[in-house]
């Protein structure tokens, strides 16, 4: 079920001015992959293309062709709700339904798109909390209010909530930036037990996260504000961190600049 | 020496002295009292005014002699913070007076026609020498002309609202939303008038073999025409507090927008939602001129409110509080209660049900 993307020359505009510039990359499935980079580069803006979210936000478009195992998600006759139901996201800030319990949250994606079987809901909850790592510490308050968690508890059920539709594809932006360390770990955890079925794409600050977790990395960069965010480079987390080709990554990780 | 202990030597407390007097609670209670004492004297004295006088000059006396009172003991900074706070709670306390005086007045007076009568007979063949006759008649209309404009009004304007934060963009959601700013300021008689020339002797002569007439319904739409701007308003401005990531999370999982809108958006905003929509309503059921205009008031029961003149509770009261009879006055105070009292269980009731949801604290 986890599928390959490949992004060709994808720019990504707000309005007129030029977020990123030609980026081009594949993701294989079933890795991580982290993108890595200063503030402003366009991780994030770039991320949100991959699932069709950076059109949320008025005068936002896109130039260059995404597919998703072979299939261009940009085409004209593409639902953009198969496309994110296919290619779920975690945000940075834990973002639980306010007016739902945790059950709710955890079972919303699968409620809202029309399932109604309460035994399957049943299963689908506490199976994509257990995989969340979550279902031991709510099992007994499923019917408490969601924002009622503490915030990795929450992220955690953002991502139950995520993996719940089962997606093909799990795009992370900055998903621990919010939380402890040992949030931090327990994510960190359950993205290496999610690889086995998804496709993720994580972007992050943390370099020694990036460096722990993920199995290729890319490495973006602005020349100066106002200019687009490139792809610096792109290979394997062990080259990147080991053996970079390029000067600026080396740079950036060794934190001489950034 | 600090910049700060330099320039504010008085405001800013150095490290060996942190510790600072407090002026004592029976002082403050002295000044209030001598301040009290004074403005009496001076007012009634002079016999300027009653005591409502000698309460306002008495508090801003009071407000005064506490900041040189506390300025003495206490220094000009903490002074200052004492008389702030003394002033936001005399604030407080003077803007809720006017509201328990007229709860009061409203209580005290309609206590009088307070039964079973006034509840359930109308002014059919009530003479000025009878001392029965009831609203009945006018609870009736109010609850039928709020009803209809409440069913029309509430899910136009919701959606209306809707449409100008998840949907509209460019020159025409703009328009409308100017419409919408421009309709605000309506006055009622002028949306009264607006329905008379247009429902009453246009369209209603269509139903009624060519002659016109007042109904319930009419009165519903000029109350309609009052409640949409403002339940577009507030509904908007409820609509735009829900978090921009809300929205996207549900996107996220695949929910189309429409769903999105109908199932996290509109839930998150509910409280504010049904505010806004108590507050239209509160304000359709006090109009009085839209009504009289097109609806016409009666003194019988009709039940029916598209055919026939129909009677509400606030033209009750201005029609029984200009009557000459001396049984109408306890009519109008009566029928002005019961209208408070319905609005206020209307608005507990719809809170009560918008926070139905147990999750909500």
């Amino acid at each position: 079920m986890a599928k390959r993307i490949e992004a060709s020359n994808v720019s990504s505009y707000y309005g007129s001015f030029k977020a990123i510039d030609s980026v081009s990359m594949t993701v294989e499935p079933k890795t991580i992959t982290a993108l890595i980079g200063p503030s402003g580069c366009g991780k994030s803006t770039f991320l949100r293309s991959i699932n069709r979210m950076h059109e949320v936000l008025p005068g936002a478009r896109i130039e260059g062709r995404l597919t998703i195992d072979d299939q261009n998600i940009y085409d004209q006759d593409v639902d953009v709700t198969a496309v994110r139901r296919m290619i779920g996201m975690v945000f940075q800030r834990p973002n639980p339904f306010p007016t739902m319990s945790i059950y709710e949250n955890a079972v919303a994606g699968l409620k809202l798109n029309g399932v109604k079987k309460k035994s399957l809901l049943d299963d689908a909850a506490e199976k994509s909390l257990r995989s969340a790592n979550l279902w031991d510490e709510v099992k007994d308050r499923l019917d408490r209010p969601g924002a009622g968690l503490s915030g990795g508890q929450q992220q955690r059920l953002c991502i139950a909530r995520t993996i719940a539709v089962e997606p093909q594809v799990v795009l992370m932006d900055e998903p621990c930036s919010a939380l402890d360390p040992i949030s931090t770990l327990a994510i960190e955890d359950l993205m290496f037990k999610l690889k086995d079925r998804f496709t993720i794409i994580i972007v992050t600050h943390n370099m020694q996260q990036a460096a722990r977790v993920s199995d290729k990395t890319g490495f973006f960069s602005i020349d100066k504000t106002g200019d687009p965010g490139r792809l610096i480079e792109y290979d394997d987390t062990q080259k990147i961190f080991s053996n970079p080709s390029q000067k600026k990554t080396e740079d950036y990780i060794t934190g001489r600049f950034g | 020496m600090s910049l700060l202990e330099q320039e504010a030597a008085g405001v800013v407390m150095t490290p060996d002295n942190i510790r600072t007097k407090q002026l004592p609670i029976a002082v403050n209670l002295g000044v209030a009292a001598a301040a009290l004492v004074v403005s009496a004297v001076v007012v009634l004295g002079t016999g300027i005014g009653n005591w409502v006088l000698v309460l306002v000059l008495g508090l801003v006396a009071y407000l005064v002699g506490l900041f040189f009172a506390a300025s003495r003991v206490e220094g000009k900074r903490a002074a200052k913070n004492r008389t702030m706070q003394s002033l936001i709670y005399a604030a407080c306390v003077l803007a809720v007076l006017p509201l328990a005086s007229v709860v009061w007045t409203l209580v005290s007076k309609g206590f009088e026609r307070l039964d079973g009568n006034f509840f359930s007979t109308s002014m059919n063949n009530i003479s000025a020498r009878d001392p029965q006759g009831g609203a009945y008649h006018a609870i009736i209309g109010t609850l039928e002309q709020v009803g209809i404009a409440t069913l029309i009004a509430v899910p136009l304007g919701v959606l209306g609202a809707i449409y100008l934060v998840e949907y509209g963009r460019g020159r025409f959601a703009n328009t409308v939303r100017f419409f919408v700013d421009v309709m605000t300021g309506i006055p009622s008689i002028v949306a009264g008038l607006f329905i008379l020339s247009f429902w009453v002797l246009i369209v209603s002569p269509w139903f009624n073999d060519g002659n016109p007439r007042f109904s319930g319904f009419a009165a519903s739409l000029a109350l309609t025409v009052l409640m949409l701007p403002t339940i577009v308003r507030s509904t908007e401005e409820m609509l735009r507090l829900v978090p921009g990531p809300l929205r996207e999370g549900s996107y996220a999982l695949g929910v189309p927008q429409w769903k999105t809108i109908l199932k996290v958006v509109l839930p998150t905003a509910l409280p504010g939602i049904v505010t806004g929509v108590m507050l239209s309503i509160a304000r359709a059921a006090g109009e009085t001129a839209p009504v009289l205009l097109v609806a016409g008031g009666a003194a019988a029961i009709n039940f029916d409110p598209f055919a026939g003149n129909q009677q509400s509770l606030a033209l009750f009261v201005y029609q029984q509080a200009g009557d000459a009879s001396r049984y109408a006055p306890a009519r109008a105070w009566t029928a002005a209660l019961t209208l408070v009292a319905l609005v206020l269980i209307l608005t507990i009731a719809a809170k009560l049900l918008a926070r139905r949801n147990k999750l909500s604290r």
